[in-house]
């Protein structure tokens, strides 16, 4: 139950005056308030600043430090206050929830020193309030991670027994914890440099002879180039085989990213070399080259910042996809008003919509070419504003994509957000756990409380005695549900009367759910029904609720009298089930309860003594070990 | 020739568009019509309905409390409601935090409904109180008379069987699904039958506030529970 509704506990058990009149069942006694105390201040000094606040605002929440009796361990004797060597500034907030009921994350705090204090107050972070729950859980995300990082730098001094594969994997992955790997470093990186600018210099064209035309460098020096190449393809080659041999994981390497760059770097190469001199795919060839030029991106293992940039395209795709979306609007639109503006104007190079494509890209992208321009007026009015919106909607989702750059690039690694809809989720089952958390223990206290309803009504100077003792775990159990706990079930209790129905959890619903599926055929009802009680006394009430058969039963022994009813008509067993309820409660409690046939009666109405009259001989036995066994059930608890 | 008519052509689209935009323009600044869906609400003034009870002294006189449980009240039912009212919205969300099992919004809409005497759709804070001290330090008399004024719910002074039905069923709203027994349809039905036939003694299908009354008085187990919460507080 929140705190903060803990003040209109009192207006609902009042308005619980309502459900009287229609009740036909006595209701539970109240809790009583023993030593009822008057609302007194506390004052809380934390670090020389005093806070103060009512008893009962610290006593909503009990399983906390500073609602339970742990505080008493901090209670300055002298001073009459509790003392805490805290933090004032966290305090506010720690204080504020159980004002509140909401637990508030200020954004200039630090996060760990935030975490420490919910722990020393026994307060869990899954409570804080959504208006800050998100930054809190930001901050936390980036602090773990920066801490991973920490711990990856010192991840690098090397494992004693590493074998020379495992070596080598580490001497590729960082570079600079060896000497061999870092030379292997530079000189994969000049060759890759090499490599690129063969690429570029080869379509340069160098020297002419007189007598032929300008040819290319790479048609003149076609071996030297040859040369070239293949050096810096054997070398990729080895590199890239050596990378295979060394890693951990030989299916996953394949599949990165980088392994595939280098395949894709060499593999023109090797195709070339298969298809020398054959006329038919010379053409496809020369597009092969092209693919030469990936070797570039063998780069992006060099350069730290090259990877980040491709992370951040990866991650802003949704972004780029709707500028391009946006964009691919805006032509067509501009393109087909153009093309019909300019339609009349003779010798008009908008030749039809398509063709006017070109003019709105080179505008709306502010290059203008020049070599479409709008002749008529219309076009120029149109021309113009088809300029003027390409600058807004080409800058719309720039700022995005560059500060997605900088946040990843500042953090060097980011969490999945797959993660972080994890973490929402367990959140969310938390805060649902919580919840039924109350109705959960309403139910348990129902079971451990009923020993203490028993006592108090018919047993009061017992009870005496035991509230001095306070030495059985009952007596336990009850002191430390609140006050407030004990009034709010019995309210539930109070309902629960009134309606005759009880609450029960969920599995316990699906359990007797199935079982009541399985007796509907049950005839015992009529002769029962007869004694349908109007405000009858507990026991005649008892005996008409309880249809049911044992809910602990095990179906063959609660299928056993129904095939007996099939069978023999005649006299049903005045069978007046034993509703067991599941306690959990000693067996002399129990036995205390069974002593008192008074108490028993009227006030404990959830076992109900089990009469069996039994027709005939035959249907004894298994009758008679079924009642048998309820006997035996009702001493085993 | 034709360029020339398609030139005029263009400037007549020109001329159109820009027509059509302005009269869009105009009417949009005449309020005719609303471009975001908001707008209109933007007009009205959101008027922050703030209340302020009467004096401690007034309120110890009208009610049966005393000044600190007064104090007491006060100050719970302001730190739920820091504008000093309660509406039925936030009624049946505190209402509700007490019985996470079921659904208890039709009971609290009886409920404000028996609290906001004077029907002007908010309880303040002496409706509250007032409430409070009938069910808390009331007579006997004056429970009863609360507890009819919840049952009948069109206030016409008598209990009809329709109105028991839609109570009860409120109240068995709240059980939820996880009860046992099971709870069944009929179950509402039958209770509010058992109800009749205790409470309605000439059996013309209504109950009034005389024989609700009498029978209740006469009937030990309601007697018994009516003084059930007197201590609370």
């Amino acid at each position: 139950m929140a705190g903060g509704v803990a003040a209109w506990l009192p207006f609902a058990r009042a308005a619980a005056i309502g459900w009287m009149p229609v009740a036909n069942l006595p209701m539970p006694v109240a809790p009583t308030e023993k030593n009822k105390r008057q609302d007194e201040l506390i004052i809380l000094n934390v670090s020389g600043r005093r806070f103060e606040t009512w008893r009962n605002t610290l006593d909503r929440y009990p399983d906390t430090l500073l609602g339970s009796s742990e505080k008493e361990f901090f209670y300055n004797e002298e001073t009459k206050e509790y003392f805490f060597d805290r933090d004032p500034d966290v305090f506010r907030s720690v204080l504020n929830f159980y004002r509140t009921g909401k637990l508030h994350f200020p954004r200039y705090e630090c996060i760990s020193s935030y975490d420490e204090e919910l722990a020393f107050f026994g307060i869990i972070s899954e409570i804080i309030g959504d208006c800050c729950y998100e930054e809190y859980k930001d901050r936390k995300r980036e602090n773990a991670e920066r801490l991973m990082d920490d711990q990856e730098d010192n991840k690098d001094a090397k494992l004693p027994n590493m074998t020379f594969r495992e070596t080598m994997w580490r001497a590729f992955e960082n570079p600079h914890t060896s000497t061999m790997a870092l030379v292997f470093y530079y000189v994969t990186g000049f060759f890759i440099a090499i490599s690129v600018i063969t690429n570029v210099v080869e379509t340069v064209p160098c020297g002419s002879s007189p007598n032929q035309k300008e040819v290319p460098c790479g048609e003149r020096y076609t071996v030297a180039f040859f040369c070239m190449d293949t050096a810096c393809v054997m070398i990729f080659t080895v590199e890239y085989l050596m990378r295979l041999y060394a890693a951990p994981n030989r299916y996953r390497f394949m599949r990165s990213v980088m392994s595939i760059i280098d395949v894709v770097a060499i593999l023109p190469y090797y195709i070339g070399l298969v298809m020398t001199d054959n006329e038919d795919v010379s053409g496809a060839f020369v597009t092969l080259r092209v693919f030469r030029v990936f070797r570039i991106f063998k780069f992006s293992r060099h350069s730290q910042g090259l990877r980040i940039l491709g992370y951040t395209l990866k991650s802003c795709a949704s972004e780029l996809g709707f500028l391009l979306f946006s964009l691919t609007m805006a032509i067509i639109i501009f393109a087909t008003v153009m093309f019909y503006a300019e339609k009349g104007s003779s010798s008009s190079k908008f030749t039809s919509i398509p063709a006017s494509f070109w003019y709105t890209i080179v505008t709306m992208t502010t290059l203008g070419y020049g070599d479409m321009v709008p002749k008529t007026i219309a076009g120029k009015i149109f021309g113009s504003i088809c300029s003027l919106s390409g600058v807004l909607v080409i800058a719309l989702p720039v700022p995005v994509i560059v500060s997605n750059f900088s946040r990843i690039y500042h953090q060097n690694q980011r969490a999945d957000k797959r993660r972080a809809q994890k973490v929402q989720k367990a959140r969310l089952a938390r805060i649902r756990i919580a919840k039924t958390g109350t109705s959960n223990a309403f139910l348990h206290s129902k079971r451990n409380g009923l020993f203490n309803e028993a006592l108090e009504f018919t047993q009061l100077p017992y009870k005496m005695n035991l509230s001095d003792q306070s030495s059985t775990e009952e007596e336990q159990r009850l002191k430390s549900t609140s006050l407030l706990e004990s009034q709010h079930h019995h309210l539930l209790h109070c309902l629960e009367k009134t309606t005759n129905h009880e609450f029960v959890d969920e599995q316990y619903y699906q359990q007797s759910y199935l079982e009541a599926g399985l007796q509907n055929y049950s005839s015992r009802s009529p002769s029962l029904s007869s004694q349908d009680g109007v405000t009858g006394t507990c026991c005649t009430r008892r005996s008409k609720k309880h249809h049911t058969p044992l809910p602990n039963a095990s179906a063959p022994a609660h299928l056993q009298p129904l095939t007996h009813t099939h069978t023999h008509h005649q006299g049903l067993q005045e069978l007046s089930t034993i509703h067991i309820h599941p306690l959990s409660t000693s067996r002399s409690s129990l036995n205390m309860r069974v002593d008192g046939p008074a108490s028993l009666n009227c006030q404990s109405n959830q076992i109900t003594t089990a009469i069996i009259s039994i027709p005939t001989p035959p249907v004894t036995t298994p009758d008679g070990d079924l009642s048998h066994q309820n006997v035996v059930k009702v001493s085993a608890l | 020739m034709l360029s020339a008519i398609w030139e005029t052509e263009g400037l007549q689209t020109v001329g159109i568009v820009m027509l059509v935009f302005a009269s869009i323009k105009l009417l949009h600044l005449l309020g005719l019509i609303s471009f975001s869906e908001d707008s209109v609400e933007d007009e009205l003034e959101l008027s922050t309905v703030r209340h302020r009870p009467e004096g401690l002294e007034q309120l110890e006189a009208q009610t049966r409390f005393s000044r600190k449980e007064l104090q007491i009240l006060y100050r719970g039912f302001k730190n739920e409601c820091p504008s000093g009212v309660v509406n039925e919205e936030t009624f049946k969300v505190i209402y509700a935090q007490f019985f996470p099992q079921g659904d208890a919004s039709t009971y609290a809409h009886f409920l404000f409904n028996a609290f906001d005497t004077d029907h002007n759709g908010s309880v303040s804070f002496e409706d509250f109180v007032m409430g409070l001290s009938i069910l808390l330090r009331g007579s006997i008399q004056e429970k009863l008379n609360w507890a009819f004024n919840l049952y009948d719910i069109n206030k016409d002074g008598y209990i009809t069987k329709e109105e028991m039905l839609d109570i009860m069923k409120a109240i068995y709203d709240m059980m939820g699904k996880c009860t046992y027994p099971a709870l069944r349809e009929e179950a509402p039905q039958q209770h509010v039958e058992v109800f009749f036939q205790k409470m309605d003694k000439n059996k013309d299908g209504v109950v009034t506030i005389d024989e609700f009354i009498d029978c209740c008085q006469n009937d030990e187990n309601i007697m018994r529970s009516m003084h059930l919460f007197e201590n609370v507080l």
